[in-house]
């Protein structure tokens, strides 16, 4: 069965067709890119996914769960979680508060026991600020947790937003350029990462990205959008040769 | 003392002595529980003996109502990030309630005995009106909101206004004196612990991600509809409840009393103080009420240096006294400790040190 199904799905800003008859199907565990140039639809997509906007038409199921028309809070309890291309951390707050606020989905106590700090407030408290720091220590970040994000360098920043969206508990991961403003040897340290945290949390993770070599290392299959319609999908190697890719993505006479 | 303040050197001994004297009790986990006790005990004492004079009774109650307004303020503008101008509206609801109670409806014997009732009556009809006032901050953000806000102040004085069994715009005279001063205290120290646990919770900084980045929030998986109804049902029913201290301590109310000023004033403390901060607000409440009070004899000269002293704050610390941070009093041994705690855990299961 299908994690998660996109059937035909179309998006209108006013007038303009941002997405236009988007279809992808993603089993389990799979690594998925999407590329495209600047403006292509790419993060429109996520953000249709993800509930930030409704799509005009189409459908969007998770699991066989119908998501176009839920609020993004419902479909990240049931499982979808992600980053964002210009990182957005909550920067006054601590780093474990970051984490912390994203198990607000398991969230184990009422609000009359939030007020009087009764009940079973101090075990389940106890117990989200344990999870989030063993989380902090498998990224390397728990000797930060007192600090502010926004104080963290750039590299850890990143690291802190993939750590709070997988607080949340997701089966599917969506990473919104991943390595934009990376070096390649810090692309080549995010490539295992990847890898990495897919294999430990046992996910499956769509990327969009314009790093060629980031796709290309670690993608197994790819969709390539252009003004909002797709113009190739399949294997890396595959698109990579693809006329219509060649000219709309690489530029005319580009090489991959 | 004149050799103090000639030598910076010496001054600085001083400061230094100070500061060494203050730190441990900063970081004392009792200080604030003996605090408490010692606090509501004078609060008792004072009435009786009247060691103090009545007036400086009455600045102190002041400053209780006040101390509870700005937490209730700050927990919307402050932990929020959003901008009410309406608190003086759920403030009238509240005091307009409890009058009712005290003047038409309850014998008037009864109002010693029925008045922590009265004044829990009074929060919660705040509240209500505050659950109604949260339905439009689903959709609307920022300098919006404010409007909205603003136009349900104006909302909530017209209705005042226009019903007769009120008193329409004369208010409600001969409103009996109940509130007391360790009513005060009471309300006011239930309003700092409740707003302090609530901010230590999850749905508190769920409250804090709404001001940090609301569609990160969203995507966060917190609720942030569930989050804002009760931040803004919290926040009016302290309003409403420092509303009836206000009413039974003024002993009359009219419309006008609570008009956009009365929202100003709120503002204010809450910037003075430190947004965000609940060491801040009992600062900014404390230090405005005292600082009227103490420039009364300038007359209208106060009224040009009280908002002088704003404009400097704002330029040199736009954040308040205490924005954005908290003394260790405030903060709950869970959240204080929920490193070093985490640390311990980790070591007594590996039987060896983690560093």
């Amino acid at each position: 069965m299908a994690l998660l199904q996109i059937d035909s799905v179309t998006h209108y800003f006013g007038g303009l067709c941002a997405v236009s008859d988007f279809n992808l199907e993603l089993q389990p565990s799979e690594l998925v890119g999407i590329i495209g140039p600047n403006g292509a639809g790419k993060t429109t997509i996520f953000n249709l996914i993800t509930g930030v906007y409704k799509a005009t038409r189409g459908s969007i199921m998770l699991e066989n769960r119908e998501l176009v028309g839920l609020p993004p809070n419902r479909i990240t309890q049931l499982g979808i979680a992600r980053t964002f291309q210009n990182i957005r951390l909550f920067k006054d707050l601590t780093v474990l508060d970051n984490v912390r606020i994203a198990y607000f989905n398991w969230l184990g106590y009422t609000p009359w026991e939030a007020l009087f700090h009764i009940g079973r407030y101090g075990a389940q408290e106890k117990k989200y600020s344990d999870q989030a720091l063993d989380l902090l220590e498998f990224f390397k970040l728990d000797g930060f947790a007192d600090e502010l994000a926004k104080n963290l360098p750039y590299g850890s920043q990143r690291r802190l937003e993939i750590a709070r969206a997988l607080a949340t508990g997701p089966k599917l991961l969506l990473l919104d350029e991943p390595a934009a403003g990376m070096n390649p040897r810090e692309i080549n340290q995010l490539m295992e990462f990847i890898q990495w945290i897919r294999h430990e949390f046992n996910l499956t993770i769509v990327l969009i990205e314009h790093q060629m070599r980031l796709v290309m290392g670690i993608c197994e299959r790819l969709k390539v959008l252009d003004f909002g319609a797709t113009i190739a999908e399949g294997l890396p190697e595959a698109v990579r040769n693809d006329p219509h890719v060649l000219e709309a993505y690489l530029g005319e006479g580009g090489e991959g | 003392m004149s050799e103090s303040t000639t030598s910076p050197s010496k001054f600085k001994n001083t400061l230094e002595r100070l500061r060494s004297f203050w730190e441990p009790i900063a970081a004392s986990r009792k200080a604030l529980p003996i605090l408490l006790a010692v606090g509501f005990v004078l609060s008792i004492i004072i009435p009786i003996t009247d060691i103090i004079n009545e007036y400086v009774q009455l600045i102190l109650i002041y400053v209780g109502i006040n101390v509870i307004l700005t937490l209730s303020l700050n927990l919307i503008n402050g932990y929020m990030g959003e901008f009410s101008v309406g608190h003086a509206g759920f403030m009238a609801v509240g005091a307009y309630v409890s009058s009712i109670l005290t003047t038409m409806v309850l014998p008037s014997d009864w109002g010693q005995w029925a008045f922590p009732v009265v004044v829990l009556a009074g929060g919660v009809g705040a509240a209500l009106v505050g659950l109604v006032v949260a339905i439009p901050s689903f959709k609307t953000r920022g300098d919006y909101l404010a409007i909205v806000t603003l136009a349900f102040l104006m909302i909530v004085k017209s209705v005042f206004e226009n019903i007769d069994a009120v008193g329409g715009p004369r208010g409600i005279p001969g409103v009996p004196k109940l509130t007391t001063m360790p009513w005060t205290y009471f309300w006011m120290v239930l309003a700092i612990l409740v707003i302090r646990n609530f901010v230590y919770s999850n749905f508190g900084r769920g409250v804090l991600s709404i001001r940090e980045d609301e569609i990160a929030s969203d995507l966060m998986s917190v609720n942030t509809r569930q989050i804002k109804l009760l931040a803004f049902t919290l926040s009016s029913f302290f309003a409403g409840i420092a509303g009836a201290l206000f009413a039974h301590v003024l002993q009359f109310i009219s419309p006008r009393v609570f008009d956009i000023i009365k929202s100003t004033d709120i503002l204010i403390m809450v910037y003075l103080g430190g947004i965000g901060s609940i060491t801040g607000s009992l600062i900014g409440a404390t230090i405005y009420t005292v600082l009227l009070e103490v420039l009364r004899p300038l007359g209208m000269w106060r009224m040009v240096l009280m908002p002088l002293v704003l404009v400097l704050l704002m330029i040199f610390r736009p954040r308040g006294i205490m924005g954005m941070r908290e003394m260790r009093w405030f903060i709950p041994n869970l959240d204080l400790f929920a490193i070093k705690n985490w640390r311990k855990g980790k070591e007594a299961k590996n039987g060896a040190p983690a560093d």
